[in-house]
C-alpha cells in the first residue's frame, strides 16, 4: 500500500509541517497531535479512500501509525 | 414551588453548543425536543451527534453514546409546550435573544426553568425579558459538551433557590456538577481566560515570546492541556475580540482594552482554526 501511505503521510505533514517520523511511530507520542486529531484522521480516512470505518475499528490503535492506518484501510478495501 | 422530576429538555438552537447539549441529554436518558430555524441546521446537529457518538468510541470513551432516538429535531417551536426545562443555545447577540424569550414565556408551561447557556449576556437582562424572572438562570457549558465536567452555573438577581435545584439535579442527571457564580460580566471564565488570551497575544504582539513558545509554558511548566493562544484560535480569534469588547464595555475599565494585534489579525481574516490560520496553519 505505497500510495495509501504516501497519503496518509502527506496529510500529517501539512497539519504539523517539519515533523520527522518513521511510518511505525506512534504520531501521539511525537507530542504534537491530539485526540481532535485522531477524528481528524478518521474523517480524512474515510473521505480520502471512501470507505466508512466501522464501529469495532474506530479504536485509537487503529489510527496510531501510518502503517496502522494503511493496514486498516487495505482491511476494509478486502472486506469491501 | 416543586417542579417535579425532568424528564424531557427543550433544545433551543443548534448550533455547535446546542448540539453537544442534546448529546449530552441523550447519553444519560433525557429526551430532547431540539429546536432551530431551518431543516438544514437540524440534519446536521443529528450528522453532529453520529460523529461525537463515534469520537467517543474512537477515544475509548467510557461514558454511554448518545440515544438518537430520544432527540426529537423540530423547526416548530410549539412543541417545546412538551419540555420540562429549557436550555436556549442561539446566537451571542442580544437583538436574538430578546425576540426569543418573550415567545418561550408564552409557549412553555409556567413551571419550567429556562437556562441561558450564554458565556457573555446578562442572565438579569434576560431574565428581565419573560414573566418568569425567578426560573432564569444561567448555563455556561463547556465545548465540547459531553466531554466537560462541570458548568458554570449563573445565579441572576431574581434566581431563586428552587430554580438553582433544579438545575444542579438536572445537571447531575447529565454527569456535570455545577459550580455557581453570580451574574457578573464574563462571569468567573470568560472574564479571566479572555484577559489572558488577550495578553498572551500581547507577549507575541511585544515580541516577547512566540505564539508556540507561550502556550509551551502553559503547558509544559502549568499542565494545561492547551496553551491560550491554541485556545484562542478554536474558539475563534473574531469571537474572542467580541468577548475582549464586550468586558472592556461592560466594566469600562482599561485593563480589558483589545490587544491590537488581535484587531489586525481578525480585519485580515485570520480567525483561528476555522478560517486555516490563526496563531497557527491549519491545512
Amino acid at each position: 500500500m505505497p500510495h495509501a501511505r504516501t497519503a496518509i503521510r502527506q496529510f500529517i505533514l501539512s497539519r504539523f509541517p517539519g515533523v520527522t517520523f518513521d511510518d511505525g511511530e506512534d504520531i501521539f507520542g511525537l507530542g504534537v497531535a491530539t485526540s481532535l486529531f485522531a477524528m481528524e484522521l478518521v474523517m480524512f480516512v474515510e473521505q480520502h479512500f471512501a470507505l466508512q470505518v466501522p464501529n469495532e475499528d474506530l479504536e485509537l490503535a487503529n489510527f496510531r501509525s501510518v502503517d496502522a492506518m494503511a493496514e486498516l484501510v487495505q482491511r476494509q478495501r478486502a472486506a469491501a | 414551588m416543586s417542579t417535579g422530576a425532568v424528564t424531557t429538555v427543550g433544545v433551543v438552537g443548534a448550533g455547535v453548543m446546542g448540539v453537544g447539549v442534546a448529546h449530552n441529554l441523550a447519553q444519560y436518558g433525557y429526551g430532547a425536543i431540539v429546536v432551530d430555524l431551518d431543516e438544514e441546521i437540524l440534519r446536521r446537529a443529528a450528522e453532529q451527534i453520529r460523529a461525537g457518538n463515534r469520537m467517543a468510541r474512537l477515544l475509548g470513551s467510557e461514558a454511554p453514546q448518545a440515544d438518537l432516538d430520544r432527540i426529537r429535531f423540530t423547526t416548530d417551536d410549539r412543541d417545546l409546550a412538551e419540555a420540562d426545562f429549557v436550555v436556549e443555545n442561539i446566537t451571542e447577540k442580544w437583538e436574538l435573544k430578546r425576540e426569543v424569550y418573550p415567545r418561550l414565556d408564552r409557549l412553555c408551561r409556567p413551571e419550567v426553568v429556562f437556562a441561558a447557556n450564554t458565556s457573555a449576556i446578562s442572565i438579569t437582562r434576560l431574565a428581565g425579558l419573560t414573566d418568569r424572572p425567578d426560573r432564569v438562570l444561567g448555563m455556561h457549558f463547556m465545548n465540547p459538551v459531553p466531554m466537560k465536567p462541570a458548568v458554570e452555573v449563573i445565579r441572576g438577581w431574581h434566581t431563586s433557590a428552587e430554580t438553582l435545584d433544579t438545575a444542579r439535579a438536572l445537571l447531575t442527571g447529565m454527569g456535570k456538577q455545577a459550580i455557581v457564580v453570580a451574574d457578573a460580566p464574563g462571569f468567573v471564565s470568560n472574564r479571566v481566560l479572555m484577559l489572558t488570551v488577550n495578553e498572551a497575544i500581547y507577549l507575541v504582539q511585544d515580541q516577547v515570546a512566540s505564539a508556540a513558545e507561550v502556550d509551551r509554558i502553559f503547558k509544559s511548566c502549568f499542565g494545561h492541556p492547551m496553551g491560550p493562544l491554541e485556545t484562542a484560535d478554536l474558539i475563534g480569534l473574531d469571537t474572542i475580540l467580541q468577548s475582549v469588547e464586550v468586558l472592556h464595555d461592560s466594566f469600562a475599565d482599561s485593563k480589558y482594552r483589545p490587544c491590537p494585534l488581535l484587531k489586525r489579525m481578525v480585519d485580515a481574516g485570520l480567525h483561528g482554526r476555522k478560517s486555516g490560520q490563526g496563531f497557527y496553519t491549519y491545512r
